[in-house]
């Protein structure tokens, strides 16, 4: 009692919590402004957006922008190819990760260390983006496929060691006294541990739902020759190589003069980021509170 | 733990087998496990492994039209060719550069910013801050570099602050200069990432005994005696496999941001090995040289983790192996 108002008056007295409320919110401001910055753009006026200058708040409102890009046939397209790899990789990754981290987890079985060092290792041996391309584009011939975006990106050794870490904290009595009722391996993972994975299984849809909405690269290397199978983020990133604004117009002339005949205005470009973020900005401060236990369980046992 | 080599202590000494079970019986005994990782050990041998077999082609003068081995053997020309070329020498200064700017930025400030969270008393503010700053991480690259080129325009936000708080006289060219590209990079990445990276040591923070905090209260210790000789030591463990783990990964020290961003004026701050790579073997179709700088890199990253756990276990810390 006494040591609590003590540390009562001395909270007084510090400036410390006031100083660091105060730091905190400057620091969301410029988290946020960038992306409040971009909304404004997005809902300003094109030809008025080109002075420069717009700040938390549209100067001349105006909608067009977003009626010019939904105007374009290729952003519904996009659309759904983005939409769909995200489910169709996000669901392989899920089960798959569960079953692998549920088979590595079961301390008895034969080929667990084998199997778990070959998996570790992947994370640091890596054979680099070339011999990756070739097995892709020639031995595999996946390019100009919409499975390219699936086949080489079903499993991920982060997610299995934070699912196995998480498998690993259940109790043992689980399964023991399913296996005296005489319970399968494949009927133990169905029934009672991929249930009970649910929570980290969330962690890990979100974090390959996010990198499957968010790449590009794939598209890029393998599909930039085949419109239908563009995604949304390579669709940006297109926009975005196409748009001169006036700092880099100063400086690349060649660029530039290459790139005037297909310039795209800074607010369709502005409109096009809402976008394509929206969806992920919008969900995801829902998931937080998995993602961070997951994250925190995965970060016990690295 | 213990009920799990029970059961194996039971089979292994099972009346019906004299001698320990061999191998294959065990596991044809497990073959529903095997059955749930086998084909995934398989699928990672074909998209991790069988490409490390491409390796071979970095000593020879490789064209994809012809049969493997009838191609050209070269011994190490390749790689003698890369490190008399200024340009993969500039590449390989920029990895390094980019990579120590993250590396610092990226402990500095998530450190900090989960010292000053942990003071938050208000759940309610801290859970608001956590949110917004998490916000970047969920952005994709091409979305952040297109931001990152308004706001650092000529005529973007930061430089009407410059102008406006009267630091300089006329607009910097942030996109435009070669010198400015690493920092650039390294501010980029800090608000992307740093509120991210704050989850794992909140998460250590809140594993600290309470009691040591109210002990060195009573001994009269302030907020920042407390911050420093317990919060700090209280996540050195995790701060340490965190190191481990980045230094492996330092050469990774982005890719995408450097090649979205660099335009042709910065190239020769901004191209990094894996740019390099990029253009000279899918670009310029010269497999060969772009694996070998592929090699290298690879072959630094091991030797950089591998530095870097032996570190940590003469300095008798937790480690990754």
């Amino acid at each position: 009692m006494v040591h609590t108002t003590a540390r009562r008056k001395l909270r007084k007295r510090s400036m410390f919590p006031l100083v660091n409320t105060l730091a905190m919110i400057l620091l969301m401001f410029i988290t946020l402004y960038p992306v409040i910055n971009t909304i404004a753009i997005s809902l300003n006026d094109g030809t008025d957006a080109v002075r420069g200058g717009i700040g938390l708040w549209p100067r001349v409102f105006s909608t067009k922008s977003y009626e010019t890009i939904f105007v374009d046939e290729s952003i519904y397209n996009a659309f759904f190819i983005t939409i769909s790899r995200t489910i169709i990789q996000t669901l392989i990754n899920v089960v798959l990760t569960a079953m692998l981290s549920f088979a590595l987890s079961r301390r008895e079985y034969v080929l667990r260390k084998f199997i778990t060092m070959a998996f570790v290792l992947t994370m640091y041996v890596n054979a680099g983006l070339i011999p990756n391309y070739l097995l892709l584009q020639r031995t595999l011939g996946l390019s100009k496929s919409f499975w390219v975006y699936i086949i080489p990106t079903m499993l991920s050794c982060f997610n299995m060691i934070v699912t196995r870490t998480f498998i690993l904290g259940l109790p043992d009595a689980l399964v023991e006294s399913a296996r005296i009722d005489g319970a399968g391996d494949f009927y133990l993972f169905w029934k009672i541990i991929f249930p009970l994975c649910m929570p980290v299984l969330a962690t890990v849809a979100l974090f390959v739902a996010v990198g499957a909405w968010n790449s590009w690269f794939d598209t890029h290397l393998y599909n930039a020759g085949k419109v239908q199978l563009h995604t949304l983020q390579y669709l940006l990133k297109m926009k975005l190589a196409t748009t001169t604004n006036s700092a880099n117009a100063a400086m690349t002339s060649s660029d530039a003069a290459a790139s005037t005949t297909l310039t795209t205005p800074v607010t369709i470009r502005a409109a096009i980021t809402v976008v394509s973020a929206a969806p992920i900005v919008v969900i995801y401060p829902f998931l937080q509170r998995y993602f961070v236990v997951g994250l925190s369980v995965g970060s016990v046992k690295g | 733990m213990r009920t799990a080599k029970a059961t194996t202590a039971t089979v292994a000494n099972g009346p019906m087998l004299c001698r320990q079970p061999s191998f294959w019986r065990k596991l044809w005994q497990q073959r529903q496990l095997a059955l749930m990782s086998v084909p995934m050990l398989l699928y990672i041998l074909l998209f991790n492994y069988f490409p490390l077999w491409g390796w071979i082609t970095a000593f020879m003068n490789y064209k994809p039209s012809v049969p493997l081995f009838e191609n050209e053997w070269v011994g190490l020309k390749n790689f003698i060719w890369l490190f008399e070329k200024p340009e993969f020498i500039r590449a390989i200064r920029n990895t390094f550069a980019m990579a120590a700017i993250n590396l610092v930025f990226g402990f500095v400030f998530p450190i900090l910013l989960a010292l000053f969270l942990n003071e938050i008393r208000s759940t309610h503010f801290k859970r608001t801050v956590q949110t917004v700053t998490y916000l970047p991480h969920f952005l994709s690259w091409v979305i952040v570099v297109g931001i990152a080129q308004t706001i650092f325009a000529s005529d973007g936000a930061i430089n009407q602050l410059l102008l406006g708080l009267g630091i300089c006289k006329t607009p910097v060219f942030f996109l435009g200069e070669g010198k400015y590209f690493w920092w650039l990079v390294g501010a980029i990445n800090v608000w992307k990432e740093c509120g991210w990276n704050t989850i794992i040591y909140l998460a250590a923070m809140s594993a600290i005994d309470p009691a040591l905090y109210e002990a060195a209260e009573m001994d009269g210790a302030g907020r920042f005696t407390k911050m420093l000789h317990i919060t700090l030591p209280g996540i050195k463990s995790t701060f340490v496999v965190l190191l481990i783990m980045n230094i492996g990964h330092l050469m990774e020290a982005g890719f995408e941001i450097q090649y979205l961003m660099g335009q042709n004026v910065v190239m020769d701050w901004s191209q990094t090995i894996d740019i390099f790579a990029l253009k000279y073997g899918i670009t310029k179709g010269q497999y060969s040289r772009a694996i070998a700088a592929g090699i290298f890199k690879s072959l630094v990253s091991i030797a950089l983790m591998l530095g870097a756990n032996f570190t940590a276990k003469r300095m008798g810390e937790d480690t990754l192996l």
